[in-house]
């Protein structure tokens, strides 16, 4: 298989360390000039530029974590002036405001360009027709997708998400062979497929997936239900957007573009550094933007770090699959949700009391996001009319906080689940391993 | 007077309803009347009982959502043939939400209905020579 960018994906480690080095002290000079809030941190911290010779010194720096973006928000973590940044993303944050993340031309090209090597690695070149089906919009996830594409010279179909029957029947009518969306939107594209009865009428080859956690085993039987190679693909709008890292064609984890990213893996707790093929939380410092550059950034996933030499002739350090969050942030449907949006959506309503659970389903192959709220005295009404009504109003309150539909279901007083007085909050019945 | 009937949400799990029978067993409270609404997730049982406050204070202490509601509770003095009667009577801009059966003794049928204005509904009735049960 082809390799996008061979000077940069095989390099060897001695290169790779150097050009890492030389990119993290630059990138520190920068946000020391340019972001008051790094300023102030490593000045707290008694630390000067000077003090980083090199990707060794990446220990002295200081974390940044999501809090310190909404703290900053809209733009208080940007390193260049407003007249450089050319275009904006947003993603939702744990109380309702969003994080906000702007980019550079450069900054842009970039992304493009990490998303061509993921293109690549899935066997995909400029000959292939490739379906977006991620949303397109504040998400990351469909434009960064997107000029990926036209980077690598394929053609792209942008899709965004909503219509499957009309997406498959212009995969059949376009002779699509690349696919890029969430692995649950995958797994409901093939189950509208089999229905539709076209499966012999596909040409699709290779699908890049992620936004969300899946599983090796979901992976493997997507490639056999619809005969075709599925890849792994991460990435955090915080940093970029898709295009992080992606796996092979062999599947022992995604390499991730070191040239771009620093990745660590920490003990969460300690905040220790962890050796190989440890788990723990990844952190990642942006090593050549312009627009946001972030040092050190945790991102609360859950995975360890190996740096063999993949079979594909790769030398990029690779990232085993995520094995979780290190906090309580949920993905569904490729949207991140917090548990205390829900919370405060409850409260901003006069009718509700906090009291509630929140349920996670994947049906079929689509996930189901259930609240249960319990039905106080004070709101209690004789009436089913009333209640469906309370049960609308709640549903639209949480839609309007989170972006995802919402089934409410009322349930009875002290009826959700407490261990030790504290209601269990969430049920993810989701399978990931 | 309007006569308090006792709300109970239930939600549809095996075994709510006999956990509801139990605390009224346990407090001697005994049921005239009641109607069970249901939608698809949970259910409203409406109940005329002997010591509505007491219901809803025992029910209350065991973790049920319990309510009181004024209702209206009227005789026909012509058996359920005179039903028409009382809907003439209540002239009223609102409409009757529920209905359920009260006794279906035999001259002593009732019935029980749930309207917004109770004090003026149940004053118009009075007029008209019904007889209201509280």
């Amino acid at each position: 298989m082809e390799i996008w960018n061979e000077a940069k994906e095989c390099m060897s480690r001695d290169q790779m360390t150097q050009l890492q080095s030389a990119r993290l002290k630059k990138a520190v000079t920068n946000v020391y000039h340019n972001v008051k809030f790094y300023r102030q941190k490593m000045q707290e911290m008694g630390l000067e530029p000077g003090d980083i010779k090199g990707i060794e010194d990446i220990n002295k720096l200081p974390f940044t974590t999501k809090a310190d973006l909404r703290d900053n928000y809209p733009f208080g973590l940007f390193a260049v002036p407003k007249t450089e940044i050319v275009r904006i993303h947003a993603s939702s944050g744990t109380t309702g405001k969003p994080t906000v993340v702007g980019y550079t031309r450069k900054d842009l090209d970039t992304w493009s360009e990490c998303v061509a090597r993921c293109l690549t690695m899935a066997g995909l070149g400029k000959d292939d027709i490739i379906q977006v089906a991620y949303g397109y919009g504040l998400f990351t996830g469909g434009l960064g997708a997107h000029y990926g594409v036209e980077n690598l010279g394929a053609t792209v179909v942008p899709m965004s998400t909503g219509n499957t029957k009309k997406l498959i029947n212009m995969m059949i009518d376009f002779e699509v062979t690349g696919l890029m969306c969430t692995p649950s939107y995958l797994m409901h594209i093939a189950e509208v497929i089999e229905e539709m009865g076209v499966k012999d009428q596909i040409k699709l080859k290779s699908t890049i997936n992620g936004a969300e956690p899946w599983t090796e085993a979901m992976r493997i039987q997507i490639e056999d239900r619809l005969n075709i190679k599925a890849f792994d693909i991460y990435g955090l709008s915080e940093l970029m957007g898709p295009g992080v890292a992606n796996d092979c064609e062999y599947h022992k984890g995604m390499h991730i573009f070191e040239d771009y990213f620093l990745p660590e893996i920490i003990d969460p707790n300690s905040k220790e550094s962890l050796e190989d093929n440890v788990t723990g939380e990844l952190v990642l410092t942006n090593l050549n933007k312009e627009g946001m550059p972030l040092l050190r950034y945790r991102t609360r996933d859950l995975t360890s770090i190996s740096h063999d030499v993949c079979d594909c002739g790769r030398t990029t350090a690779r990232l085993s699959r995520f094995k979780g969050r290190s906090d309580d942030m949920l993905i569904i449907r490729g949207v991140n949700v917090f548990p205390s949006q829900i919370e405060t959506a409850l409260l901003s309503l006069d009718e509700t009391t906090p009291n509630y659970q929140i349920i996670v389903d994947r049906v079929g192959s689509l996930d189901n996001l259930t609240v249960k709220v319990e039905v106080d005295e004070k709101f209690f009404s004789d009436e089913i009319r009333e209640l469906e009504k309370l049960e609308k109003k709640i549903a639209y309150a949480i839609q309007q906080m989170i972006g995802l539909a919402t089934k409410v279901k009322l349930v009875e007083p002290r009826s959700i689940e407490r261990s030790e007085g504290k209601a269990k909050r969430v049920i993810d019945n989701r399978k990931f391993d | 007077m309007a006569l308090k009937q006792l709300s109970v949400f239930l939600e549809n799990r095996e075994g709510r309803l006999e956990d509801l029978f139990q605390v009224f067993e346990a407090n001697n409270i005994e049921i005239h009347s009641f109607s069970l609404a249901e939608s698809s997730e949970y259910g409203i049982l409406r109940l005329i009982v002997s010591n509505p406050e007491i219901a809803k204070e025992e029910l209350r202490a065991v973790d049920f959502s319990a309510s009181l509601t004024d209702v209206v509770a009227v005789r026909l003095p012509g058996g359920f043939d005179s039903l028409k009667s009382v809907t003439d009577a209540v002239t009223s801009e609102y409409n009757i939400e529920y209905m359920y059966v009260l006794s279906t003794e035999k001259d002593k049928q009732a019935i029980v209905f749930k309207i917004k204005n109770v004090e003026e509904v149940e004053k118009s009735l009075e007029e008209k020579g019904f007889t209201l049960i509280n």
